[in-house]
């Protein structure tokens, strides 16, 4: 577990470096929430949650009240001063109207064409994609943090076999091992981790990877 | 002006096999109260349309929370949705016992289309759900490319009733909510043939001055006083 928790806070910590101060950040369940800990102290981001917060913010006994202020994952959550509380359907305008400047979310497949699927796995599980689909279409940065492979089985596949949850959606994928920018031409392999070589970047995963001319090595905390 | 009806007589109005929004986010905005007490009815086979299926365990340790204990119940037949990942019965009904038919819609065009609805619009185009299986939904009625951009037409969606929550109502039916109790009230407040509104706190006339108003007493037919939650 120990071992789990230091890789999601190594990718994490690199994912919060591709924000900047100001944007509007939607973060997924799981990992992308450890991202906002490891921002520096001059970017500030305003956090969306898609049941109804622009600018969801820390948590207090004071303002603790779950019965009335939940986040997208049903938990008991908060606003910030400037922040406010919408409905449904202004929250999803706000999505899909390209006025979230990123979402950070974990995938199960992610494929050459930069499409994502993280949201069936048909005859086994069907949570639902919940908010999933609109954010990938609508926000302007797409990026999946995950872990590189599950159990040994890359899922930076050629083309995904699950359902997709949106198709040419994904800028960047953010993983312990290195990261990938999704470009027309395909998967740019542009910064890896020096724990690995590139040859065991490209083993883990099935899609093929261009290594970028200008590759260089991952943040290391 | 929109009547005061106890919860008894809510049940009543609800007969089998109807169609039912039911707002709220993993319960939060739910009618509580109503959703009990339907719980305790014999009504059955409804079609609910609820962003989610609830959750077990509740905040405040409840063993059901949202609209868990009707499908606990058995008394969906269909329910029409965007997430149920936290409601694990929902898999077993729908994937094990076949008894529950499940419908997801991605959460912004489930909005969006119940706005279309009660704003008299024909569909929505989205760009949401384009070359995923949604283009194979019986709601999705067609592609097509704007500006070339590509968009689906999902139809509009509306139910026989509409059980949303107010965090207070006053006596013409105006509603105000607390924090993110708003989410998909306002929009299913407009979409259904009858809409009854659960009170926390039921007020008078000028309580809620009139720009904090968010859904106005004009969509609402009967009010409840559901109680400080």
């Amino acid at each position: 577990m120990r071992e789990k928790e230091r890789v999601q806070g190594f990718i994490a910590a690199r994912v919060a470096k591709e924000l900047k101060d100001g944007d509007v950040v939607n973060l997924g369940i799981g990992l992308p929430t450890l991202v906002p800990q490891f921002l520096p102290e001059n970017v500030h981001v305003t956090l969306h949650a898609e049941n109804g917060i622009i600018g969801a913010g820390p948590l207090t006994d004071k303002n603790r009240d779950p019965i009335h202020v939940v986040d997208a994952g049903g938990k008991p959550a908060a606003a910030t001063i400037e922040g406010c509380f919408i409905d449904s359907a202004t929250s999803f305008s706000l999505v899909r109207g390209g006025h979230v400047d990123a979402t950070i979310l974990g995938g199960l497949e992610v494929d050459e064409e930069g499409s994502l699927a993280n949201w069936i796995i048909p005859g086994k599980k069907m949570p639902g994609m919940g908010g999933a689909m609109d954010l990938l279409v609508g926000a302007k940065q797409v990026i999946v943090a995950m872990e590189h492979t599950a159990k040994g089985n890359p899922k930076i596949l050629k083309k995904c076999r699950l359902p997709y949850t949106a198709v040419h959606c994904v800028t960047k994928i953010i993983t312990e091992m290195c990261v990938i920018e999704c470009t027309p031409e395909g998967l740019v392999l542009t910064e890896y981790n020096p724990e690995y070589t590139v040859e065991q970047i490209q083993a883990a995963t099935e899609a093929n990877l261009k290594v970028s001319p200008a590759l260089k090595t991952m943040y290391r905390i | 002006m929109p009547k005061l009806i106890s919860i008894e007589e809510v049940v009543a109005l609800i007969p089998n096999g109807a169609s039912v929004m039911v707002s709220g986010f993993m319960g939060c905005g739910s009618p509580h109260r109503i959703i009990d007490a339907l719980a305790k009815s014999q009504v059955r086979d409804l079609t609910l349309l609820c962003n989610d299926a609830g959750m077990p365990g509740g905040p405040l340790g409840e063993d059901f929370y949202g609209v868990a204990k009707l499908i606990h119940n058995h008394q969906v037949k269909t329910l029409i949705a965007t997430h149920v990942g936290l409601n694990p019965e929902v898999a077993t009904q729908s994937m094990q016992e076949k008894t529950l038919e499940v419908i997801l819609l991605p959460q912004g065009s489930f909005a969006e289309m119940i706005r279309a609805h009660g704003a008299g619009l024909g569909g929505v185009l989205t760009p949401t759900g384009v070359g995923t299986i949604i283009e194979e939904s019986p709601y999705c009625l067609g592609k097509q490319t704007i500006q070339n951009r590509d968009y689906l037409l999902m139809a509009p969606l509306k139910a026989d009733f509409a059980l949303i929550a107010g965090s207070k109502i006053d006596k013409a039916g105006n509603i105000w909510y607390q924090g993110t109790t708003v989410n998909f009230n306002i929009v299913m407040a407009t979409a259904a043939d009858v809409v009854l509104a659960e009170a926390e706190q039921f007020v008078d006339v000028g309580a809620i001055p009139p720009e904090d108003v968010r859904t106005s007493g004009v969509f609402v037919d009967y009010v409840v006083e559901g109680g400080r939650y």
